[in-house]
């Protein structure tokens, strides 16, 4: 009789235990979720905060980033649903940083009419961010999937004035909500296959079992809602519209952000849960398995995207489809499968994402002045403004991989580790495709930078008087970027051996 | 010290944006003096013995857990292309002296040529190479674009891609070095043994990539477009020292690191440079235009630069280092004649209009150049494009004797239409008194300037000073050539 009170009290104390353990570890999510809520009360109250609803949500992203260095080094909780690792900390706070580049841009667009609602979407984007990041298990990756995905379909419909938009978004949330029924139906059948939703319990049972032609298709259609959600050729098709009609803030975060979660996430994915049925992607020897599953949309990626980036005229749309040429370099690292190519694709798609918040950045600045984002409305930038000119050079060099940018070290990088993996050149005509395709890419990257200094303005710019403030912000955030970019390059060595270290 | 050559012009690249536009040639050519001074000092002053080995001078860790390190490395072969930089820099800038749009983004990307030039000549590691070399690459498309002349969007363009094509089968042969040996520095490349079966085509790959650069036939066709596009300055540039990281970079890592690939390919290069010198020549005799002309005449000279390399023997190889020197000095030389002192005030480059106006009397200055640089360029004994090919020539007498006779019959051409050009541009014949040239308003300020002087007595102080006395650079680049591995 006296036994079980204590029993049950014992129960409660180690619940109440976990719970707060709960709480500190996932505190850099609470702060962010507790900023949006009170961004979106202020914003509520006057359509006129967006000044103080950007400042509150900066602080709160510095807040989590706060919070995520106070993190324990190593924890998992609740079989892989949360998990912290050095890795996770790491990209957790790439992921703000991205979020926070984002807000900076959001200050001096003038179409959204309720920031104070943008804003809170954004950082319950950046929540579905960190949730994927940090899981190692399916269900949760997949509940962090939707609500970065919601978040996004909203980012990109914001503006309610502009047809483009709602096509955007209605677009992205088409294709998104198709895949994830794809993925959510995968995992289902990996989870009825292996009896689990944990990765490393998944990983112990393919391990144990010859694969079966029901657990590869669950492979396959998990593989698809990344597929999706990085842009890679064939499901790339939402990216040219999304990049071009959505908000350009919401375009900057569709293409870093998001990306860059869904490649941890996707590399956690196959290389921890689905590891022992790796397959084979040589020339010559190709054996089942996810790799040349990631192969084939690699290589398609890297074709299609640089050869229809050729024929672009609008900047947004070229930058989409260099962003699947992109997706199908960065999957080479995930290919090759080993710890070098894990963490050359990490370094790849952080820098990438870098780059292109960066280069958003410019595209709002000119779309602002000029009223459009064609090529035609890029001339003559260079005498006009020659710091932003300068900026887009060095995001353009950079993604055409040229040095001492960091797109050059990162093009380096993923293709030795891929050459080094694949052993005896198994993966050399991965390799091939990607310089071929990074030597292609290097036309529209000049094209786009012959329109800024070698040609004459077009066009008459409306210089308005009251775009100095916002303008100097998003001065100084394109800059801040392109020294970022630049000295990645120089000394890359400051986030690649972080990113090696961390993946083990 | 030498190291220096690189920071310092980095430096003053990145210096000049600060400064307003009419500082900006002064700081340019500040830079450029000064890498020009380091690399002398540094020639006169390294004893000849250290020059026989790849002398390591900085190595500092850079990206530790992949093998990187920051590494410079300096033997007689580098050290006479830094000296080439160093005097086609100073020239390049003299000629640029009246850029008159824009001027700090010209000498910025001038400087980051050069900058990149010197680094490829130094680099001891083969990512810090490819970097650099790579690095060259786009600033050469906006000073073409926005500073050339004759459709210049699309010789830039076309000169870029190729560029950056060659740099695609570079990249593919560096991995294929990198992912066997596991290291990326030069000299525990060169210790390494690569399977032949590797070398078989890793070196075909890598060479092949480095000789788009070197204007190889028949990868040869951006050069002359190129060269006639660009700016003055770019045009001295490219033919002076752009086009010889192509073949350095060839004889640095193709060669060294894959000798077996080599002798197995040698023939194959000798041929491909044998077309090329005949086949440039011959077409440069039928160009209306003297930049054009020009332009074949560096293919055609770059060729004996590829036959010697293909020789393996030493004194083939230090004949093909000599001759790049050489050809440096005279197409930079040429180029300024052509682009600088001729274009800028005749306004035409065609030989036909350019034979009408006199120009030996109204331009005595230009006229003694440009022969001096066409004697140079024909190999008349005294210049230094005499010592370099005779000691190519000797060089592959001993391996591919047929050779010589086609060269042979193809230096005649080379004379043939240096001769052509050189008449026609200064000495045709008057049809009428008053030609363009003195109906020209601005003509009397137009005198040949200072600076121009300058440059092109520089360029022929070092044509001749090699020709009477190559010994002088001979003796630094044999004992490093033979200590390559790949000599047979």
């Amino acid at each position: 009789m006296r036994a079980l009170p204590r029993q049950l009290r014992l129960q409660r104390d180690r619940a109440d235990m976990s719970y707060l353990e709960l709480i500190k570890l996932a505190s850099p999510e609470a702060v962010v979720v507790i900023t949006a809520l009170v961004v979106l009360a202020v914003g509520l109250t006057s359509r006129r905060t967006g000044t103080i609803c950007s400042g509150i949500a900066v602080l709160g992203l510095a807040g989590a980033i706060g919070a995520v260095l106070m993190l324990p080094r190593k924890a998992n909780l609740f079989g892989g649903m949360l998990v912290i690792t050095p890795l996770t900390s790491l990209f957790k706070i790439i992921c703000l940083a991205l979020a926070f580049f984002t807000i900076c841009l959001v200050r001096s667009e003038k179409s959204l009419r309720h920031p104070g609602e943008y804003l809170a979407i954004i950082l319950l984007a950046t929540v579905g961010l960190m949730l994927l990041v940090g899981s190692e298990e399916l269900l949760m990756i997949f509940i962090g999937l939707e609500l970065l995905g919601l978040s996004l379909y909203v980012m990109a419909a914001f503006d309610r004035n502009d047809a483009r938009s709602a096509e955007a978004g209605l677009k992205y949330f088409l294709f998104g909500s198709t895949t994830s029924a794809f993925t959510l139906f995968g995992i289902s059948l990996v989870y009825g296959m292996s009896g689990s939703t944990g990765l490393a319990a998944i990983s112990d049972k393919l391990a144990a079992a010859p694969v079966q032609p029901l657990l590869a298709t669950g492979i396959i259609m998990t593989l698809i809602g990344f597929a999706f959600k990085i842009a890679a050729a064939p499901f790339h098709l939402w990216a040219p519209d999304a990049y071009q009609g959505a908000p350009i803030p919401s375009a900057a975060f569709i293409a870093s952000g998001s990306k860059v979660a869904s490649f941890v996430v996707l590399g956690k994915i196959v290389l921890v849960g689905f590891g022992p049925v790796h397959g084979s992607s040589a020339w010559h020897a190709m054996t089942a398995g996810w790799s040349p599953v990631l192969a084939v949309l690699a290589a398609l990626s890297i074709l299609i995207g640089n050869l229809v980036a050729l024929a672009q005229t609008n900047v947004r749309r070229l930058l989409a489809y260099s962003a699947v040429a992109h997706a199908g370099y960065t999957l080479l690292g995930l290919v090759a499968g080993s710890r070098d190519g894990f963490s050359a694709t990490l370094f790849y798609a952080a820098t990438y994402a870098i780059t292109l918040v960066g280069a958003f950045g410019v595209v709002a600045v000119v779309r602002g002045e000029t009223g459009g984002d064609d090529l035609k409305n890029f001339s003559g930038l260079a005498a006009r403004a020659p710091l932003l000119a300068g900026c887009m050079a060095v995001f353009m060099l950079s993604l055409a991989g040229i040095p001492p940018l960091a797109g050059f070290f990162g093009k380096f990088y993923l293709f030795s580790a891929a050459l080094r993996a694949g052993g005896n050149y198994g993966l050399l005509w991965l390799i091939a495709l990607g310089l071929f395709g990074s030597f292609v890419s290097l036309y529209y990257y000049l094209i786009v930078l012959k329109a800024i200094f070698v040609d004459q303005p077009s066009l008459e710019t409306s210089s308005s008087p009251d775009r100095s403030s916002s303008d100097l912000l998003q001065q100084i955030t394109v800059t801040v970027l392109a020294a970022a970019i630049l000295l990645l390059g120089l000394m890359p060595d400051t986030l690649a051996a972080r990113i090696l270290a961390a993946v083990s | 010290m030498i190291a220096w050559t690189i920071y310092l012009t980095f430096a003053g690249a990145v210096v000049l944006l600060v400064f307003p536009d009419v500082l900006a040639r002064w700081i340019a050519l500040l830079t450029a003096i000064a890498g020009f001074v380091l690399g002398i000092v540094a020639f006169v002053r390294t004893p000849v013995a250290d020059l026989a080995h790849f002398m390591t001078i900085v190595s500092v860790p850079w990206v530790p857990p992949l093998g990187m390190n920051y590494h410079l490395a300096v033997d007689g072969v580098s050290l006479t292309m830094v000296l080439v930089t160093g005097i086609s820099a100073v020239s390049t800038v003299l000629f640029s002296w009246d850029v008159d749009h824009r001027q700090r983004e010209f000498f910025f990307w001038l400087l980051l040529v050069v900058g990149g030039c010197y680094g490829v000549f130094l680099s001891a590691d083969l990512f810090l190479l490819f970097a650099f070399y790579e690095l060259v690459i786009v600033p050469k498309y906006f000073l073409i674009a926005i500073f050339g002349s004759t459709n210049k969007e699309y010789g830039a363009m076309k000169l870029t891609l190729y560029s950056f094509f060659g740099g695609m089968f570079v990249f593919a042969g560096i991995l294929a070095a990198y992912a066997t040996a596991g290291s990326l520095d030069l000299s525990q490349l060169v210790q390494f043994h690569f399977s032949p079966q590797l070398q078989s085509w890793a070196f075909p790959v890598l060479f092949l990539g480095f000789a788009v650069l070197a204007g190889i036939w028949p990868l040869h066709t951006w050069a002359p477009t190129g060269h006639v596009a660009a700016p003055t300055a770019g045009s001295m540039l490219l033919a002076g020292i752009v086009m010889k990281l192509g073949a350095y970079a060839g004889l640095r890592v193709a060669m060294n690191l894959f000798p077996e690939g080599f002798h197995a390919w040698s023939k194959w290069i000798a041929v491909l440079a044998v077309i090329g010198i005949v086949y440039a020549a011959a077409v440069a005799l039928r160009q209306h235009d003297l930049k054009f002309v020009i332009g074949y005449s560096s293919v055609s000279h770059m060729g004996f630069v590829l036959l010697g390399l293909a020789t393996a023997n030493a004194l083939g190889v230090s004949g093909a280092v000599l001759q790049m020197f050489s050809h440096g000095v005279i197409a930079a030389l040429l180029f300024a004649v052509a682009g600088r002192m001729l274009y800028r005030r005749t306004h035409t480059r065609e030989l036909d209009a350019l034979s009408e106006m006199n120009l030996s009397h109204a331009l005595p200055f230009a006229a003694f150049a440009f022969v001096i640089a066409s004697a140079a360029s024909m190999g008349i004994p005294g210049f230094s494009g005499f010592a370099a090919e005779i000691t190519i020539l000797i060089g592959v007498w001993k391996t591919y004797p047929i050779a010589v006779w086609i060269t042979g019959a193809g230096m005649v051409l080379v004379a043939a239409f240096t001769l052509r050009a050189l008449v026609k541009s200064f000495f045709g014949e008057v049809r009428m008194q008053t030609g363009r040239v003195s109906t020209d308003a601005d003509w009397n300020e137009q005198s040949i300037t200072l600076a121009e002087k300058c440059g092109a007595c520089l360029l022929m102080f070092a044509t001749l000073a090699v020709g009477l006395y190559p010994k002088f650079l001979l003796d630094r680049i044999m004992p490093a050539v033979e200590a390559m591995r790949f000599l047979k």
